[in-house]
């Protein structure tokens, strides 16, 4: 009961992160119908920029106050990811946008690779690992000398988290921009025709993608204090199997199917084993999509003839 | 509208490869009332090409600053620390700006006709063309070419480079064929093929190596039921296993479309992998398998004892005959998958699957059987992949799961993508130029001279950089690939190649 | 069950649709519709657009699973009305009957409808191999007889003179159709180069590469110029006249209508409000009111309340 407790705790705030990762996946797919496969790796760069930015702010600037701090490094870790991802969109994806259904899958995958090793070769191969910034805990309950825990850094995490959903849900339900981007996802050509600037619409649909994965990025430098230029990939798929698991093309499904997942690899971890964890990740991807195409909360698909 | 400040950067002032000026708005719809194109003045056009190169230096400068300008360096097992690197920023963002001044004056000229990529393309015309002389022409040089190999280097331990270069380049020709089948032909975009490839060579390895294994069989078949299993019997058995998966995988997931079939069959790759890292006690987990016995002449080892390769022919022992049986080796299962290729798309099936790839609910009114026919596309592929695997067990004579990442899927779809879907020799062209490609990268060691780079350079960490970049930009040049027009398999009068804008590429 | 409908007279029956209901969540396309179609004869089914005719030709040809209601076709001759009932019961798809075999479409997967039951069709968006050439499109259609031997004929991957006879007869039968349809000249371009009037009788030709027993067409003359549709008509009839194939058509343009066929169903918001020949349907005061006597901003009120 306590382990699984505690491994609730651990597998939610985990869950946010990919709930996070996922959204961008999603959208993308909801407007363009593309797998974009370099968003792992935005979100690998993101966790960089913030690493960056919390050095400059605690070596060279000396700031003490870690709520400043994380503050100040969310902000500017949304503004350089959303830049990169609205260049990698413009660069590589709109020029092949309406072409070859392929083509911008290659480009994304050559986009993936291309962020890897540019952020290998700029920041080195090797680890890099940040003092704990939040180290406290407090406990939650205590039996029979097992000690549940919860970090403040995952309270911050879900917090975090839960704010910026809530925003997020508000631009795109309430906002002429998320009015856009449902009018681009059912007809681009039809949205176009009645004044919606469709490419600025896509662009800004990259941005928000990449701003909350660099939200996760700043999380997960957060919680696990250490971030390598190879970090995208895995988070990457494991964040599209909770985009398919929620039912791609739906945004709550995107945060549900983030949630699952990162119970579920907690879970397994705890009770199974924990070299197979991926395993079973990528297991749940493979039976949702034989089983449930349309995911948890997205529209079944209906074959016109 | 939200307004945020990216809408006010002027169209095409990007780092680099986007498409400039296109007096169509990047929607795709013509503008309702285009206005006539005026002769700009000189002064305007200089003007407007500077201040697009000054943003896009800027923004260049902006989207290095974080990870460019700045780097976390190790010093030793302390905290973390910050080193800059702003000159570089600069001088990146310096090189964008010129490049795109440059070409604003030059190529990207307002008025000049963009280019329409409508009806078939130099390329294909030239393929068409010379496409008789050209399968001919391509075999008569992979035969000679060890040869010219040890002729032009001058001996046959020097041409070991380049004998190696051409098998390595020779097995990707390979698996980009047999991955072309699936995706070039059936339409099914597969990004898990490396995971055939390991069944492959997994299978061969474990086959010839394997304690476990051989007992298993031992206890069941005799003693002696192992003992004489060659490269050439495991071959035939590598396929049929990799076919054998490929038909298990495929069974369930191929009523998914498109993007769906790409992920699971992706999900597949990685499980494979996983749990080859993960099952140490048959496949000793990530530290692979090693000492896999070497390829035989049929039989005939390549050794120095009398009953070796060179005593038997009366030749002097040299190691790089091995090397160069290998090369035939790889050169004659390459031909097969092609032939085979050619022949099947001339059988019922493989214009089922080609069908298939045009239109799948065309295929099912006529009473074609879609699953069964992706099925067997997906097994032809993976049995190709398996074959090529059991290729590379015995040529490098260790495997482990290193050797069967993402990457390589990666890889080998973009040689299919790159080359033309559905094109042999367009696969083959993609293959040569990709794999050789990157291997010329790799000797960039002159970046090390001290005027340059200095010797702490590490030049083989750009590799992949610029293979990744290349990848982005040939997509962007050529959407389509090198050969991107179909040759059809029958014709009454005269076969008229079909431009790519008929060809379908499938959905599912 | 309703047995045999008897407008279709002393005609053997080939088709008996029987009480067909097809919903889409909370919409009834199709209602509980019946009809038979008649060995030899042209049955077409007319409606205003929405009416449910696409509906009922993708739950014949297996591409829709419906809702409710029996599909049986008929092969050599029409079963009893006993052999019918006792195949519904056997819970199979088929069973042999005294005069050939019978078919339950509802039950039979689309490719197996068209393979075994052998029931071809064309589409009301011409679906063809569009990257292929005339030529791949007729020998494609061809894959059930030159597959009997499996996919992975070791004859066909050898290349070995058996094969090589089966595939001259292949192509003979290509180039039959490709006669029949005009289009000897055009044999080696690729079919999405074709005009679309040719395309549309591409199609039929590929469906009737299949040997069809039944042969549906949705719209065959939807924009078609009259010329083209002449052409149509005469293919059309020479169908029905060398081949031992019926046609079961959908079509909007009346003149086609009532120039080749023998019998007449109309469809209305998924209802059958009328059914005999082309004469009964034409003087129907039911059909005169909803459909043919619809007059030009009506129909547009229709149509936009049917939302197509
Ligand atoms: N797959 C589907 N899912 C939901 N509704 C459908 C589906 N297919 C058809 N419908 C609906 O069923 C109704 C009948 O459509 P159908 O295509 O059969 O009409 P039709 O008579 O062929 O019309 P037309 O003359 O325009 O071709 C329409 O309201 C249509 O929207
Ligand atoms: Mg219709």
């Amino acid at each position: 009961m306590e382990v699984f407790l505690q491994q609730l705790i651990n597998g939610l705030t985990l869950g946010s992160i990919y709930g996070l990762i996922a959204i961008g996946y999603t959208m993308v797919f909801g407007i363009i119908g593309m797998v974009n496969f370099a968003h792992g790796d935005v979100f690998m760069v993101s966790a960089f920029i913030g690493l960056i930015c919390v050095l400059l702010l605690t070596t060279v600037l000396g700031m003490s106050s870690i709520f400043l701090i994380l503050a100040i490094t969310l902000v500017v870790a949304m503004v350089f990811t959303g830049l990169v991802s609205w260049a990698i969109e413009r660069v590589a994806y709109r020029p092949l946008r309406g072409s070859f259904r392929l083509a911008p899958m290659i480009s994304a995958i050559g986009m993936s690779i291309l962020l890897s090793n540019f952020v290998q070769v700029a920041q080195g191969p090797r680890n890099k690992p940040l003092p704990p910034m939040v180290p406290d805990v407090f406990v939650v309950m205590e039996r029979n000398g097992y000690e549940v825990t919860l970090a403040y850094k995952q309270i911050i995490i879900m917090v975090v988290t839960a704010t910026l959903l809530a925003g997020f849900w508000w631009l795109v339900q309430k906002t002429s921009l998320g009015r856009a981007q449902r009018a681009c996802e059912q007809d681009r050509k039809m949205a176009a025709l009645l004044g919606v600037n469709v490419d600025l619409t896509i662009s800004l649909t990259f941005v928000i993608g990449a701003a909350l994965a660099a939200v996760a990025g700043v999380m997960y430098l957060m919680y696990y204090g250490v971030v390598n230029f190879a970090d995208g990939f895995v988070p990457g798929v494991k964040a599209f199997t909770a985009a398919v698991l929620g039912g791609i093309g739906s945004l709550p499904g995107a945060v549900l199917g983030g949630l699952l997942i990162g119970l579920i690899e907690t879970l397994w971890s705890a009770y199974f084993s924990i070299e197979y964890k991926d395993v079973a990740a990528f297991s749940i991807l493979v039976v949702t999509l034989i089983f449930l195409p349309q995911g948890l909360l997205g529209r079944p698909e209906v074959e016109k003839v | 509208m939200v307004h945020p400040p990216v809408a006010d950067i002027p169209p095409g002032s990007l780092p680099s490869g986007s498409v400039p000026q296109v007096d169509v708005p990047a929607n795709g719809l013509p503008a309702l009332a285009p206005l006539p194109p005026a002769v700009p003045r000189q002064g305007s056009v200089v003007g407007s090409a500077v201040t697009d190169a000054v943003v896009s230096g800027l923004l260049t400068g902006l989207l290095l600053l974080p990870l460019v300008g700045f780097r976390a360096t190790e010093s030793g097992s302390g905290p973390l620390g910050l080193t800059y690197r702003f000159g570089l920023v600069a001088v990146f963002a310096g090189i964008v700006a010129v490049l795109r001044l440059v070409l604003n004056l030059t190529v990207w000229r307002r008025g000049r006709k963009v280019k329409t990529s409508e009806g078939p393309s130099a390329f294909a015309t030239l393929a068409l063309k010379a496409a008789p002389a050209l399968r001919p022409a391509f075999f008569s040089f992979a035969i000679a070419y060890p040869f010219l190999a040890i002729l032009l280097s001058g001996g046959l331990s020097p041409s070991r480079y380049w004998v190696d270069l051409g098998i390595y380049v020779l097995t990707y020709v390979m698996l980009g064929w047999g991955l072309n089948i699936v995706v070039g032909l059936a339409g099914l975009l597969d990004l898990g093929y490396v995971a055939f490839y390991a069944v492959g060579a997994y299978t061969f390895a474990l086959l010839s190596t394997s304690v476990p294994v051989n007992d298993f069989f031992a206890g069941h078949l005799g003693e002696g039921f192992w003992t004489a299993w060659s490269f050439w019997l495991c071959l035939p058995v590598s396929g049929i296993l990799a076919a054998f998966w490929g038909v298990i995988l495929g069974f369930p997931v191929l009523r998914l479309r498109g993007d769906y079939l790409a992920i699971v069959t992706l999900a597949f790759g990685e499980i494979i992998r996983l749990v080859l890292i993960n099952w140490v006690s048959l496949t000793n987990g990530g530290a692979g398998i090693s000492s896999i016995p070497p390829i035989s002449f049929f039989g005939v080892p390549f050794n120095a004892t009398d009953e070796g390769f060179a005593a038997k022919y009366g030749l002097d022992f040299d190691s790089m005959h091995r090397i160069i049986f290998l090369y035939f080796v790889i050169l004659a299962l390459a031909a097969l998958t092609a032939l085979v290729t050619i022949r099947l798309r001339q059988m019922p099936v493989g214009r089922a699957w080609e069908a298939l790839r045009e239109d799948e609910i065309a295929c099912r009114s006529l009473g074609i059987n879609t699953t069964l026919t992706k099925l067997t596309a997906f097994a032809t592929g993976a049995m190709f992949g398996g074959f090529a695997g059991a290729f590379f067990a015995v040529r490098v004579r260790f495997v482990s799961p290193e050797s069967f990442t993402f990457m390589e899927s990666a890889v080998i779809l973009a040689i299919v993508v790159l080359g033309g879907m559905g094109s042999q020799m367009g696969v083959a062209g993609a293959a040569i130029l990709l794999i050789g490609g990157m291997e010329m990268l790799r000797n960039l060691s002159f970046l090390k001279a001290d005027f340059l780079f200095g010797p702490d350079f590490d030049p083989s960490l750009y590799r992949m950089l610029i293979f990744g970049f290349a990848m982005v930009a040939v997509m962007v040049w050529r959407p389509r690939g090198l050969v991107s027009s179909r040759l059809p398999t029958i014709f009454l009068k005269e076969r008229k190649a079909v431009s790519s804008a008929l060809v379908k590429e499938g959905h599912g | 069950m309703a047995s045999l409908d008897p407008v279709a007279g002393a005609r053997a029956p080939i088709l008996a649709v029987d009480h067909l209901s097809m919903r889409f969540g909370g919409l009834i396309a199709v209602n509980d519709v019946s009809f038979v179609a008649a060995r030899g004869e042209v049955t077409a089914v007319i409606g205003p657009n929405g009416a449910g005719k696409t509906t009922v030709f993708n739950c014949i040809t297996g591409f829709y699973k419906p809702s409710a209601g029996r599909l049986a076709l008929f092969h050599g001759g029409a079963a009893t009305p006993d052999e019918l009932d006792a195949v519904t019961a056997s819970g199979l798809s088929w069973g042999r009957t005294g005069a050939g075999a019978l078919y339950l479409l509802e039950r039979l997967p689309d490719h197996k409808v068209a393979s075994w039951a052998r029931v071809a069709r064309t589409f009301q968006n011409i679906r063809l191999f569009s990257g292929m050439t005339v030529l791949e499109n007729l020998l494609v259609a061809q894959h059930m007889s030159l597959t009997s031997a499996g996919l992975l004929n070791p004859a066909a991957l050898l290349n070995l003179p058996s094969w090589k006879r089966q595939q001259k007869g292949a192509m003979d039968k290509a180039l039959y159709w490709l006669d029949q349809i005009g289009l000897m000249e055009r044999a080696d371009d690729p079919a999405g180069d074709l005009p679309y009037g040719d395309q549309r009788r591409l199609e039929i030709a590929r469906a009737m590469c299949t040997n069809p027993v039944l042969l549906c067409l949705d719209e065959p003359a939807a924009g078609l110029n009259p010329r083209e549709s002449a052409a149509l008509n005469e293919l059309l009839l020479s169908i029905r006249r060398d081949h031992d194939t019926s046609i079961l058509l959908i079509e909007h343009d009346m003149s086609v209508v009532m120039e080749i066929s023998d019998h007449v169903v109309v469809l209305e918001y998924g209802c059958k409000i009328a059914d005999g020949t082309p004469q009964e349907v034409r003087t129907d005061p039911k059909v005169i009111a909803s459909y043919l006597g619809v007059e030009e901003d009506e129909a547009a009120v229709v149509e936009a309340e049917v939302g197509a």
